[in-house]
């Protein structure tokens, strides 16, 4: 029965799926730095072959606070997102470098490792991004674009930031886990994922769709601030949120059907 | 006095209509300090552990499950309902999760006062040292919030074994009996160890585990096995 269902959710993902691996990545350079970099690194010290890199965050760690406190940024970008990073790196040892978005689609094949640490990764590089300090995040907004697409799947930006809300309340994701707002081949979905699984992930949700939004529930995201208050963690969290990144996410998944590829 | 008779009447039905009452713990909010902070201690038990109790009477107010023993609640709505599922089992976990700790306690049984245990625990895993090696092993590599778990079956055959969620070893796969846990969402020790799950699990199995309750709980399968066979 389990093969049946995996093999159904293999049928429908398969339209955006071949998509997502065809899909450029407009980083591509950066790789290519990357990869010199990491040549240059290997002739100094050839023990460390380090693929992948937590990349810096775009603002001090304090810069989200009062919504997000500096502690909590440190230790969960440089403790708990480090520790996903080196365990990938460990787990792709030797092995052909691929870019971490294209390492998503067949995470749950490819076994522990790869949906853990690589899904870490990436759901961590991406959170990083799409968000800003409050001064900042407060004049940004969805692009016309985005705003119709929230307004068709959702009613409106009110309804759709209720839903997600409802979606992230600790009954809903049970434990640690993502909620989502992704791009399908039928408009915005929004859906929770257990751990590190994202819906770029064959076999986690219905179809394979592209994140332009994210919120870590993990207890880790919140806990020193809001303890065992997950709700005052996740409407405090809007007034964090980067719209224009938002946006930005939601140009490139529709034009290039494929996921947002981060840095590191 | 007929007032007092009906205000009494309402405070016993009130009390009756709860599935699931809140235990408190078997020791004081400082006892396990500085293993445990009593600032964990009172979110673990009184916002955590007590939500979880809410939730779970309030979904089971008006249904058959109502008034049932929590673990027959728990192998009931394992297969069929995952909200009561995961409120019963959370209720039960941390019920089960205090009584396995006390001050003073961790580090080797006692091999005079816990023979028994002692017995099993070196014919199950060759030595304690081996036991301990699994079990923080275990607790350390249930990904995202789960459980460490010492289980039991009816001949006191002991292994490790590692839940997600609400799981527990009652009604997962082997459906063996629990004698010890580790909570390792990171609610139980985010306040005191951060990111450093590996020190909180040593300190718990260092100084923290009541090797009284459970070679209790050991005892307890093994007659449960006992009165299986006849």
């Amino acid at each position: 029965m389990k093969l049946a269902i995996s093999a159904a959710l293999v049928g429908s993902a398969s339209a955006w799926s071949t998509l997502t691996m065809k899909a450029q990545t407009p980083n591509s350079r950066r790789n290519i730095l990357q990869k010199g970099a990491a040549i240059a690194t290997a002739i100094a010290a050839p023990a460390a072959a380090n693929a992948y890199a937590v990349p810096d965050l775009l603002y001090p760690f304090e810069a989200l606070e009062p919504y997000i406190d500096a502690p909590t940024m440190k230790i969960h970008h440089d403790k708990h997102h480090g520790t996903y990073v080196a365990n990938i790196n460990k787990a792709t040892e030797g092995k052909d470098e691929v870019d971490i978005l294209e390492l998503q689609l067949n995470a749950l094949e490819a076994g522990p490792a790869y949906r853990n640490s690589g899904g870490g990764h990436y759901n961590h590089a991406f959170f990083w991004d799409e968000m800003a300090p409050p001064d900042e995040a407060k004049k940004t907004k969805p692009s016309a674009e985005l705003e119709a697409a929230i307004d068709k799947a959702f009613g409106s930006l009110d309804d759709m930031k209720a839903k997600f809300e409802a979606q992230a309340a600790p009954g809903a994701v049970f434990g640690s886990g993502w909620v989502w707002i992704c791009a399908s081949s039928d408009g915005l979905k929004l859906v929770g994922t257990p751990n590190q699984d994202n819906p770029l992930m064959k076999g986690v949700t219905d179809e394979v769709m592209f994140p332009i939004l994210g919120l870590d529930v993990w207890e880790h995201a919140y806990y020193l601030k809001y303890q065992n208050r997950r709700p005052e963690y996740v409407s405090n969290w809007w007034n964090v949120v980067n719209w224009d990144k938002v946006s930005e996410n939601y140009a490139y998944v529709t034009e290039n059907k494929a996921g947002v590829p981060v840095r590191g | 006095m007929q007032q007092i008779i009906s205000l009494l009447s309402i405070f016993a039905v009130a009390a009756h209509a709860a599935t699931y009452d809140l235990p408190p713990l078997p020791f004081g909010l400082s006892a396990l300090k500085p293993m445990i902070s009593k600032n964990t201690l009172q979110i673990h038990h009184g916002k955590h552990h007590a939500k979880y109790v809410d939730t779970l009477n309030s979904l089971v107010a008006g249904t058959h499950l109502e008034n049932q023993p929590l673990e027959t609640i728990i192998k009931e709505s394992y297969k069929s309902n995952k909200s009561i599922f995961n409120n019963a089992a959370q209720a039960w976990n941390h019920s089960f999760y205090w009584q396995c700790m006390k001050a003073k306690g961790g580090g080797t049984p006692d091999e005079s006062s816990h023979k028994q245990l002692c017995d099993k625990i070196n014919a199950s895993f060759g030595s304690y040292a081996n036991f301990r090696k699994q079990f923080a092993e275990a607790a350390n590599t249930a990904f995202g919030s789960g459980w460490a778990w010492l289980v039991s079956d009816r001949k006191g055959n002991l292994s490790v074994t590692k839940t997600i969620g609400a799981e527990n070893p009652m009604v997962a796969s082997g459906r063996l009996i629990p004698i010890l846990t580790c909570d390792v969402w990171e609610h139980a020790y985010y306040l005191d160890y951060a990111n450093l799950r590996p020190t909180y699990v040593d300190t718990f199995l260092e100084k923290l585990v009541n090797w009284e309750f459970v070679a209790e709980n050991l005892e307890r399968a093994m007659d449960s096995g006992r009165n299986w066979s006849c």
